[in-house]
C-alpha cells in the first residue's frame, strides 16, 4: 500500500457516467484501496476501470483465477488493513458465498457488487434478491443496498464501505443490468462533503486483549495483521479471545452478537424514501431499478387524481419492516413491484399482510416493467 | 530447582493447547519442525501471518502465537494473495494438507506458483483426507485402499512438487517426517526465499491412512513405510521411470530467483515514481 493521493481519488464534478463506473468512483471516494475480480458480464466495466484507477490512488488490483480467489483475496486484504471490494454477476456471486460466509463469521469488512443477470444472459432481473440474504451458509444478518440510478450507485458505494467498516460485516451492492450499463448524470461532491467512516482500532495495550469482545455497539475494534495483536481468525465458534470452542454457550453468544450488531442498528441501516405517501390509498413498494417505472406510474396516476404513492426501498436487507408496516396500516392495498417470480413480495406479505391486501406485479422475462404495465396493475386492484 | 521454559514455546499460542492431533500424527511433528526453524532464525512473530485451510495440517496455525487465519478449505493462497498485495512486508506462511493444496485448492496452487507470490507453503502430504476419515486424495498412490477406494485407488496421483515446479514455483523441496533435520533446514530455506516457496513433507497418518492403506495403525510402521518408499534426488537419477513409480523423491528440486508478484504496482512504481 502506498500513499493515498486524494486528488485523483475523488473526481469532484458533474459527469455523464456509466453505472458500473459510478460504483468505482464511489468506492474510491470511500477509500477503497484493494480490488479483486474475475471477468463476468455485465460487471466487467467495474474491473476494467478499477485496474486503471487503483494504481493511480496507490491501491492494488488483482484479477483472480476465479471468483473464489477474488473474494478470499478481498477478505485477506481487508484483514491486512485494506478497504476491499469485488464485483461480479449472479453466476459469479454463487461462488462467492463461501467467502461471504467466512467474512460474516470472522467479521471482516468488505464490499461485494452483484450486477444481477438472468441465467447466463445479460437480461434485466432482480432474481438474486433472496440469494443476497440467504446465500451464505450459517445463520447471519446481511446488509444489502439496492440502488436505482447511476447517482445511487455512487452514493450507495460510499455507504456500503461505511456500513462494512462500522459493523464489520460484508455489505452487498445489489446492482442490476438496467442501471449498471446505463449512462446518466452523476454529481460527485467535493471531498470534504463526503462522509467516510473507518474501522475502529483497539487500544494500544495488548495486555488481556480480547479481539472479539464487542464495544457497546456490538462490534469489536479491529487491528490489521502485523499490528502485533496475534489474532486467530476462524470460522469455527470462537470466544472473545478468539479461541475455538466447542461449547453451545459460546456458539450461541457468538451468533447472537454477530446478528444483533445489525438487528440493533436497523434504523441507521435501512434507507427508504416515500413519494406521495401522505394521502395514498394504494402504495407501491419497489426496490432497485423497478423504482423508476413505479415512480413514473405514480406520477401518471397522480396527474389523474388517483391517490397512489410509492415506498422506495434503498436497503432491502435488513428489511425496512417499520416503513412497510406503516404503509400497510395506511393503505387499503399494497402493490409490490418486482422483476422476478415474486420473491421480496413474500417479505412484504409477511410484514403487511395482517393490515391490508398485498398485491403484486411481477415480471420475469429479462425486461424491466413499463409504466403502462404498472398502471394496468394499479387499475386491476383498484 | 528452577525450571526454564523451552524457548520454542514463545511461538506457541498457549491458550490453544493441548493440540488435537492423534498420537503419532505427522502434522504434530511438522508443527514441531516449524517451531524449531522459527527459533533458529529468530522469526518475528509480530510480522507473521500463519494460514491454514481445513484439515488436520490446517490446524497448525491455530497453535501458533501470531496473527492467524483458519477454516476455509483450499483458499489459503487467495487469502495470502490479498494480504501480500496490500502489505508486502508481512511474512505469510501457509500450512496445508494434500487435499487443501492439490485437490480443492489445486487451481490456486498453480496460479500462485505462476505469479511467484512471495509466501512459504508447507504441504504436509499424508496421502489421504485424514480429518474426514481417510478418503482417497489426489496424492494417494495407485492401488491403495482408502475409505472411498475399498477395492484400490484407480487414479494416478499428483506429484505436488512437480506440479508446483512446472507451474513456476521458485523454491521447491520435499522431505519426510523420517528426516526432521532436513525438514527444518528446508523450512528455514523457504522462509528466507524471495518468491513462492513450497516444502512438501510426506507424513504418516496412523489413524486412517495407516490402518486402511498399509494395514498398520502403528505410527513407527507408517514412518518405516514412508522411509522404504523414499529415495533421494541423487538416488533417483539411477532409477528407471518404472522403478520410480510409487516412490517419494526427497531433496531440493528448484531454487531460483525471479521477480515476485506485486500486482499492478509493478508498473506503477516504474511509471509514476
Amino acid at each position: 500500500m502506498k500513499e493515498n493521493n486524494n486528488n485523483s481519488r475523488v473526481r469532484t464534478g458533474t459527469h455523464f457516467m456509466l453505472g458500473n463506473h459510478a460504483v468505482v468512483e464511489g468506492a474510491l471516494a470511500a477509500g477503497c484501496d484493494f480490488f479483486a475480480g474475475y471477468p463476468i458480464t455485465p460487471a466487467n466495466e467495474i474491473s476494467e476501470m478499477m485496474s486503471q484507477r487503483m494504481p493511480e490512488v496507490g491501491g492494488a488490483f488483482l484479477q483472480g483465477e476465479d471468483e473464489l480467489c477474488s473474494i478470499f483475496a478481498v477478505t485477506g486484504a481487508s484483514l491486512a488493513g485494506a478497504k476491499a471490494m469485488t464485483a461480479t454477476a449472479s453466476a459469479g456471486y454463487n461462488y462467492m458465498q463461501e467467502g461471504i460466509e467466512y467474512a460474516i463469521s470472522a467479521e471482516i469488512p468488505c464490499v461485494i457488487v452483484d450486477v444481477q443477470r438472468c441465467r447466463g444472459e445479460n437480461f434485466a432481473t432482480q432474481a438474486d434478491v433472496m440469494q443476497m440474504r440467504w446465500g451464505a451458509a450459517g445463520d447471519h444478518e446481511m446488509i444489502v443496498l439496492a440502488p436505482s440510478s447511476v447517482q445511487e450507485l455512487f452514493d450507495y458505494s460510499i455507504l456500503a464501505f461505511n456500513f462494512a467498516e462500522i459493523y464489520r460485516n460484508p455489505v452487498i451492492i445489489m446492482s442490476e443490468t438496467t442501471i449498471a450499463l446505463m449512462r446518466e448524470k452523476l454529481v460527485i461532491p467535493p471531498i470534504d462533503e463526503i462522509k467516510i467512516v473507518n474501522r475502529r482500532k483497539p487500544p494500544e495495550s495488548k495486555d488481556n486483549y480480547l479481539p472479539f469482545k464487542a464495544d457497546p455497539d456490538g462490534v469489536p475494534a479491529m487491528p490489521a495483521f502485523g499490528d502485533g495483536y496475534h489474532i486467530l481468525y476462524s470460522i469455527n465458534p470462537h470466544d472473545e479471545a478468539g479461541s475455538i470452542q466447542w461449547d453451545p454457550d459460546v456458539f450461541e453468544s457468538m451468533y447472537d452478537r454477530i446478528t444483533n450488531k445489525i438487528n440493533n442498528h436497523r434504523k441507521s441501516i435501512t434507507l427508504t424514501q416515500g413519494y406521495y405517501l401522505e394521502d395514498a390509498d394504494i402504495i407501491l413498494i419497489a426496490y432497485g431499478s423497478e423504482c423508476r417505472p413505479a415512480l413514473d406510474a405514480v406520477l401518471d396516476a397522480r396527474s389523474r387524481d388517483k391517490k397512489v404513492g410509492l415506498l422506495k426501498l434503498g436497503t432491502v436487507w435488513p428489511v425496512p419492516e417499520e416503513e412497510i408496516r406503516n404503509a400497510a396500516k395506511q393503505a387499503s392495498k399494497i402493490l409490490a413491484v418486482e422483476m422476478n417470480i415474486g420473491k421480496y413480495s413474500n417479505e412484504i406479505e409477511r410484514i403487511g399482510g395482517g393490515y391490508c391486501e398485498i398485491c403484486r406485479v411481477t415480471k420475469n422475462r429479462g425486461l424491466i416493467h413499463t409504466k403502462k404495465e404498472i398502471l394496468s396493475a394499479i387499475e386491476e386492484i383498484r | 530447582m528452577m525450571t526454564e521454559k523451552n524457548p520454542i514455546r514463545r511461538y506457541l499460542r498457549e491458550n490453544s493447547l493441548p493440540h488435537f492431533f492423534c498420537s503419532g500424527c505427522g502434522s504434530a511433528q511438522v508443527l514441531n519442525f516449524f517451531l524449531q526453524a522459527a527459533d533458529e532464525i529468530d522469526l518475528d512473530s509480530d510480522n507473521l501471518v500463519a494460514i491454514g485451510g481445513v484439515g488436520c495440517t490446517a490446524r497448525i496455525p491455530v497453535y501458533l502465537n501470531s496473527d492467524a487465519l483458519h477454516g476455509i478449505h483450499g483458499r489459503t493462497l487467495p487469502w495470502a494473495t490479498g494480504i501480500k498485495l496490500h502489505n508486502p512486508d508481512l511474512n505469510v506462511v501457509i500450512f496445508s494438507g494434500d487435499g487443501d493444496a492439490a485437490s480443492i485448492g489445486g487451481n490456486h496452487l498453480i496460479h500462485a506458483a505462476r505469479r511467484n507470490l512471495e509466501v512459504t507453503m508447507i504441504v504436509v502430504n499424508n496421502l489421504t483426507f485424514a480429518m474426514t476419515g481417510g478418503q482417497v486424495a489426489p496424492s494417494t498412490l495407485v492401488d491403495l485402499k482408502t475409505s472411498t477406494t475399498p477395492y484400490g485407488n484407480p487414479e494416478n496421483p499428483f506429484d505436488i512438487c512437480q506440479l508446483a515446479s512446472t507451474a513456476g514455483a521458485t523454491y521447491v523441496s520435499r522431505s519426510t517426517t523420517q528426516h526432521p533435520r532436513q525438514c527444518i533446514n528446508f523450512i528455514k530455506k523457504a522462509l528466507h526465499h524471495k518468491g513462492f516457496a513450497l516444502v512438501e513433507i510426506i507424513s504418516q497418518c496412523p489413524t486412517y491412512f495407516g490402518r486402511k492403506a498399509i494395514n498398520s495403525g502403528i505410527p513407527e510402521e507408517g514412518i518405516e513405510w514412508i522411509e522404504d518408499n523414499s529415495v533421494t534426488v541423487r538416488e533417483s537419477t539411477k532409477l528407471s521411470e518404472e522403478e520410480l513409480k510409487g516412490k517419494f523423491v526427497t531433496g531440493n528440486f528448484v531454487n531460483i530467483n525471479r521477480p515476485v508478484f506485486q500486482g499492478s504496482s509493478y508498473y506503477f512504481d516504474k511509471e509514476f515514481e
